[in-house]
């Protein structure tokens, strides 16, 4: 297939599943019981001036397709809506916030995928017992929930050893102190993917040494760190390259949990805030964010892979 | 009718089957993770028996009542008294471990059993009936994968508030697609069997094909499937109480344990958020190891 006319169709696919998924964020609020004049309002109640006063600023009284598309054509254009608790625009809010959880998100990124393929490709090639070890140690990172991580981690590291700082995002004192303050939360972040990557990695390559290939490279002589790097890591690299989508996403959603275990100011802690608060539009927006994210991440590695493996043909993963 | 049941046969390994038929779809790209070592696998099997156990026993061997707080003895070490020392406010923690069992363990056991029902009632009709049902419940399911799970969670709790229900039945939501892709996939390559062809020529009917044979022989690697989501569940449910989202503030359960302890970590005292640390720690490995494996049996496929 082409691949101008498949990257149109995946685009536009992309929409459609966005669409849906807007929909979807929208629509919840009109889930909730009672009306959604005192939702808006976080419960509290209200004088009736105040309730019409929203029921005005959100026109409430419009059907709800004209509301959706309202709020929608306002989203397109960047713009979120006011934050009920903060009092402000939600997008001064993300915008202040995104720099430090695009930091703690980059920083686990680099972990995951330097250990993740460091411990998969180590554990492959060696067998025997540093490959139990290998899959021992991934079954229990795997099984570590993120904020446990980040609990266990800020108990030994920060108060005990006082390594690292215990909370805290150190923006404002430079770039070397956000890192310093952020390595502990992209650790604990990072440890569940990590465990994840190794062990897709892991697989991909022992499927990738049982090929014919291998074995004839090797009769002929073929020095074996060759064969490793040309014939077997990078066949494995497809199956790899799929979890792309998936690990952006965990990361991204797991910021929640690990920012608010170290107090970092991000997207993540302000999205707790904000479900706790009832704070509605920025939870619209955040989760909209994370899904949109998550979507092109997935859209890029569709297009990468038959580039990566060229015996994948453009869209088969999408239909298996 | 009492014609013999057909030989229980799991998904054919060896048959070239469709991408995806004989392989599980769990989270994608965890398709290939599967436990290895029988030690670890009896060892898993025996632990989840005992938390299953503890939990069930729990309000009679918890020693004290989970919720009497007793400000004076807060974050006492372990002693004949409490066994595993108290929390902050001076709680038992073993007996909030044990009777935070059941909250952590219902919770998961809800998103599963409900996902699992859904998930398989979808992908049996999508795979059997194929046409338009098949790519309108494909497209519903994608949208669906497009929300990670705890986020859709996060999203109901903030419209709903604070409770198990509505965490349960979003997370249920999030997780039917990876049963009821498993599930299609399955039931497409089973509608090829000769089996089916046979019973269609005995002149059965479809529905009763389909519900007395093809589901039963499909049953095994659902079932596997929906035991490796329960850690997962179990993760996110806990995840949610850590946030302060999930359960009631009072409830015993584990994540919430670790939320209480956050503070008196970092004051120095941490031996009341690790425990619970640990029991969920320890009882995620546990399942995923047993559904691996189970799942490795099932199919029939080796490593």
């Amino acid at each position: 297939m082409n691949f101008l006319r498949f990257a149109v169709r995946r685009l536009l696919e992309m929409a459609v599943t966005l669409l849906g998924a807007s929909f979807v964020v929208f629509g919840a609020m009109y889930l909730a019981p009672g009306n959604p004049a005192s939702f808006l309002l976080g419960g509290r109640s209200a004088s009736p001036a105040a309730l019409e006063a929203i029921e005005k600023q959100y026109h409430l009284d419009d059907p709800f397709f004209a509301q959706y598309f309202r709020w929608l054509g306002n989203v397109l254009q960047g713009d979120f809506g006011r934050s009920l608790q903060y009092r402000t625009d939600v997008s001064e809010l993300l915008a202040s916030r995104l720099p430090t959880t695009m930091l703690l998100v980059g920083m686990a990124l680099l972990i995951v995928v330097v250990l993740g393929l460091a411990l998969g490709r180590f554990g492959a090639v060696r067998g025997g017992a540093a490959d139990t070890t290998v899959l021992v140690g991934t079954t229990f990172a795997i099984g570590t929930p993120s904020f446990v991580a980040a609990i266990l981690l800020q108990g030994l590291f920060a108060v005990q050893l006082g390594w690292f700082p215990s909370s805290g995002s150190g923006s404002g004192e430079g770039f070397g102190s956000m890192v310093w303050h952020l390595t502990l939360p992209a650790v604990a972040l990072a440890l569940y993917l990590v465990g994840l990557l190794a062990r897709v990695t892991r697989s991909a390559m022992l499927e990738a040494m049982e090929g014919e290939h291998v074995a004839v490279a090797r009769s002929r002589g073929v020095p074996e760190r060759h064969i490793i790097r040309r014939h077997v890591f990078r066949n494995a690299l497809g199956p790899v390259l799929t979890t792309a989508g998936l690990i952006v996403s965990t990361l991204l959603v797991c910021t929640v949990l690990v920012e608010s275990a170290f107090s970092v100011g991000g997207i993540g802690q302000l999205l707790e805030r904000a479900a706790t608060t009832k704070d509605f539009p920025t939870v619209q927006a955040i989760s909209l964010i994370i899904i949109g994210i998550f979507m092109t991440v997935n859209f890029v590695v569709d297009l990468l892979l038959p580039l990566v493996d060229p015996r994948i043909t453009l869209g088969a993963r999408s239909k298996a | 009718m009492t014609a013999p049941a057909p030989a229980p046969a799991p998904a054919p390994a060896s048959t070239p089957a469709p991408a995806g038929a004989a392989a599980l779809i769990r989270r994608p790209g965890l398709a290939r993770v599967r436990a290895k070592r029988a030690p670890l696998y009896v060892a898993s099997l025996v632990f989840v028996g005992l938390v299953v156990l503890l939990a069930l026993l729990a309000p009679w061997i918890a020693p004290h009542d989970p919720n009497t707080a007793d400000l004076g003895n807060a974050l006492a070490p372990p002693s004949g008294e409490h066994l595993l020392g108290t929390d902050a406010a001076g709680r038992d923690t073993l007996s909030r471990l044990l009777v935070g069992a059941r909250t952590s363990l219902l919770g998961p056991l809800g998103v599963v059993v409900l996902s699992t029902l859904l998930g398989a009632a979808v992908g049996v009709a999508a795979g059997w009936r194929g046409g338009w049902l098949d790519s309108l419940l494909s497209r519903g399911s994608e949208l669906t994968l497009a929300f990670p799970g705890l986020l859709l969670a996060i999203l109901i709790v903030a419209v709903y508030g604070e409770g198990l229900m509505a965490p349960v039945v979003a997370l249920s939501v999030a997780y039917f697609p990876y049963v009821s892709r498993l599930t299609r996939s399955l039931v497409l390559a089973e509608r090829e069997r000769p089996y089916v062809a046979a019973y269609k020529v005995q002149g059965h009917s479809g529905l009763q094909i389909c519900l007395r044979h093809v589901v039963p022989n499909i049953a095994p690697v659902v079932l596997a499937q929906s035991t490796v989501n329960f850690g997962y569940a179990l993760i996110d449910l806990a995840g949610l109480s850590f946030l302060g989202l999930g359960v009631p503030a009072l409830t015993p359960d584990w994540g919430r344990m670790v939320f209480d302890g956050k503070s008196a970590i970092q004051s120095g005292y941490p031996l009341s958020a690790v425990i619970p640390c640990a029991a969920i720690i320890l009882t995620v490995v546990a399942f995923n190891v047993v559904g691996e494996r189970w799942a490795d049996k099932v199919a029939g496929r080796k490593r």
